[in-house]
C-alpha cells in the first residue's frame, strides 16, 4: 500500500531511467529487441492496427483520438504514407515530450518504426519545435545510434519547425512539412487525410508513438493491465504551480487528481487546477477526487489534453491568471481567421477588466456573448481552446468574479503568476 | 437517400467583405468584426437559391454549400459529405 504523499508513479514510458540511460544499449537491455515483421509480411499492418485498437490507446498530444482508428484510416490509403512524430510540445507548461525524448528516445522511435513498417511508409519525420534543442539533439543522437546498428528501415530524420503555439497542430505541422508555413489549414471535414507531397501523412504525438513501441513488444493485454478499463495505460503529466515537487510524472490513467497533487507536494490550499493546457479548463476542488480519465474529466468540463497540470494556490487569482493566458493565446493566433484574430484579444481584454475589478455586469455579458460567438469559427481549435479556458474560469471562479464585480480586485490579482508565459517576438512561421 | 445542404465558410479564406450577409441575411449574420456567422442548420428548400447566390457573390470564394447524404441502415443519421459546391 502506497502512502498518499508518495508520487503515484508507474514506470513504463520512463522505465529506462533518465537522460543518462537514454542510449540504445540500455534501451535494448530494458526492453529487448523490437519485434519487427518479415519483409513480405502483409498481415503486419492489420495485426498492429488490431493490437492498438484492442489496447485502447488514445492520442497523448491533446486530441485524445483513438490511435488505432487513425492508423486504420491511413492503412486504407493507396499511396505509401509519411510518418510524422509530433514532438512539437507547443504548450508552454508542458515538458513531458521533452523528458520522454531525452530519457527514452528509442521507445518513441520504436513506435514510429513499427508504424512505418506496417504501413510501408516512405520516411519518418521527427518534428521538434525549433526552440526545443535538447529534444531535437536527443532524438537526432538516437537516430544516429539506430542507423549505426542497422535498425532503420526507412529514412528517418529530425526536422525543426517554428516553435509557435499552433505550429504543432497537425494540419499546421503537415503544412510546414509540405513546404508551407506552420499555420493550420482549413479542412472541410475532420478527421481528414493530410498530405505531404501528395502522400497521406500519419501524425502521432511522441508519447503516443512510445506507447505503440510498448504495445508492439508486450501486446494489448499487457497494456491494459495498468490504468482504468475505459482509459488504459499510463500518461505523462507535467505538474507545476503551487507544488513543492514540480516535474514530469508518469501515472496510470484513472489516478485521482488529488493523488497527483499530493504526490507532487501540493499543500491543502489549492483553489483549482488547470488541466490539459492553455486551451484546457480549470477544475474546482469538487473534482479533485475524480479519476483522470477522459470520461470523468469530460463530466467535469475538462480534458487531460496534453497532460498539463497547474496547481493554483488559494492566494492566487484565477481570473487574473486566466486573463494572462488569454492574452498570451491571443498573441499566438496564426492570424488567419477573423474570429480568432479579433475575438481572442477582445475576450482577453474583457476578462482583464473583470479581473482588475474595473468593470460591470455589462462587460461580463459582452464577454459571454463573445465566447458564444467565437466558438467553433476557426480553421483549427485554437480559438475554441481560449473559449474553453475562459468559460471554465467564469464558472470555477464564479465567487471571485462576484466579489471582483462588487468590491474590486482581490490581492491575488497582483500576485506573481504561476504560469509559464514565454516571451514572443512574433517569430516566423517558416 | 436524403440530401442535406448546409452553408459553410472557410474562415482562412474569408476576409470579411460582408457581401454574403448583405445578400442573404436569412442565412448569414455578421459578428461585431464583420465576419459571417452562419446558420448551420440545413438550408430550407426555399432558400437554396439564395444560399447559392451568396456562394457566388463572395469575392474570396470562402463560402460553400456542403451536401451530405443521410444514408439508411446501420449508419442512419450519420452524414457523409458527398459533394461540395463552390470550392476551388
Amino acid at each position: 500500500m502506497t502512502t498518499l504523499d508518495s508520487p503515484p508513479v508507474t514506470q513504463r514510458l520512463l522505465a529506462t531511467g533518465g537522460p543518462e540511460h537514454a542510449g540504445l544499449a540500455n534501451h535494448l537491455a530494458v526492453h529487448g529487441t523490437l519485434p519487427v515483421p518479415e519483409r513480405r509480411d502483409r498481415d503486419f499492418a492489420p495485426r498492429l492496427v488490431a493490437a492498438i485498437e484492442q489496447s485502447g490507446l488514445t492520442g497523448r498530444g491533446g486530441g485524445g483520438f483513438p490511435t488505432g482508428k487513425k492508423m486504420a484510416l491511413l492503412a486504407a490509403q493507396r499511396r505509401r504514407p509519411v510518418i510524422a512524430v509530433n514532438t512539437m510540445e507547443g504548450e508552454p507548461a508542458s515538458h513531458k515530450d521533452e523528458v520522454l525524448a531525452t530519457s527514452s528516445p528509442h521507445l518513441v522511435l520504436d513506435g514510429a518504426e513499427l508504424v512505418a513498417r506496417a504501413l510501408g511508409a516512405v520516411g519518418i519525420k521527427v518534428c521538434v519545435a525549433h526552440d526545443r534543442p535538447a529534444t531535437a539533439n536527443a532524438l537526432a543522437f538516437a537516430i544516429d545510434e539506430r542507423a549505426a546498428a542497422g535498425l532503420l528501415s526507412v529514412p528517418t530524420e529530425v526536422v525543426t519547425p517554428p516553435g509557435r503555439y499552433v505550429s504543432g497542430e497537425e494540419s499546421a505541422l503537415v503544412h510546414w512539412l509540405d513546404g508551407g508555413e506552420s499555420t493550420p489549414t482549413f479542412r472541410v471535414e475532420k478527421p481528414t487525410i493530410l498530405r505531404v507531397g501528395g502522400r497521406p501523412t500519419l501524425v502521432d504525438n511522441a508519447e503516443t508513438m512510445a506507447n505503440i513501441g510498448l504495445i508492439g513488444r508486450y501486446g494489448p493485454v499487457w497494456f491494459r493491465e495498468v490504468g482504468a478499463p475505459d482509459a488504459p495505460g499510463t500518461t505523462l503529466l507535467t505538474v507545476s504551480g503551487a507544488v513543492s515537487r514540480p516535474g514530469i510524472y508518469e501515472i496510470p490513467l484513472g489516478t485521482r487528481v488529488d493523488r497527483v497533487l499530493t504526490g507532487a507536494g501540493a499543500d491543502s490550499g489549492i483553489a483549482a487546477v488547470l488541466l490539459g493546457g492553455y486551451g484546457g479548463a480549470w477544475l474546482g476542488p469538487q473534482h479533485f477526487s475524480s479519476p483522470l480519465t477522459p470520461s470523468a474529466m469530460a463530466t467535469a468540463g475538462a480534458s487531460i489534453g496534453a497532460g498539463v497540470v497547474v496547481a493554483l494556490a488559494t492566494s492566487s487569482c484565477g481570473l487574473a491568471e486566466t486573463a494572462r493566458i488569454a492574452h498570451w493565446m491571443a498573441g499566438e493566433s496564426a492570424g488567419q481567421c477573423g474570429p480568432c484574430v479579433f475575438g481572442l484579444p477582445a475576450i482577453a481584454e474583457d476578462l482583464t477588466l473583470l479581473a482588475a475589478g474595473r468593470s460591470s455586469h455589462s462587460v461580463l455579458e459582452r464577454l459571454c456573448h463573445r465566447l458564444d460567438e467565437v466558438e467553433g469559427r476557426g480553421a483549427c481549435g485554437h480559438p475554441d481552446g481560449v473559449v474553453r479556458i475562459v468559460r471554465s474560469a467564469l464558472s470555477v471562479f464564479a465567487d471571485d468574479l462576484a466579489s471582483h464585480l462588487r468590491s474590486g480586485p482581490c490581492p491575488g490579482s497582483r500576485a506573481h503568476t504561476v504560469l509559464a508565459l514565454p516571451g514572443r517576438d512574433g517569430g516566423p512561421w517558416r | 437517400m436524403a440530401v442535406t445542404r448546409r452553408l459553410r465558410v472557410d474562415p482562412v479564406a474569408c476576409d470579411a467583405f460582408g457581401h454574403c450577409a448583405e445578400l442573404a441575411p436569412e442565412l448569414i449574420a455578421l459578428d461585431e468584426w464583420g465576419y459571417p456567422v452562419i446558420d448551420e442548420r440545413p438550408i430550407p428548400p426555399e432558400l437554396i437559391g439564395l444560399a447559392e447566390a451568396a456562394v457566388r457573390i463572395c469575392p474570396r470564394r470562402a463560402l460553400f454549400v456542403e451536401e451530405t447524404a443521410t444514408a439508411g441502415g446501420p449508419r442512419r443519421g450519420r452524414s457523409t459529405p458527398v459533394r461540395v459546391l463552390g470550392r476551388r
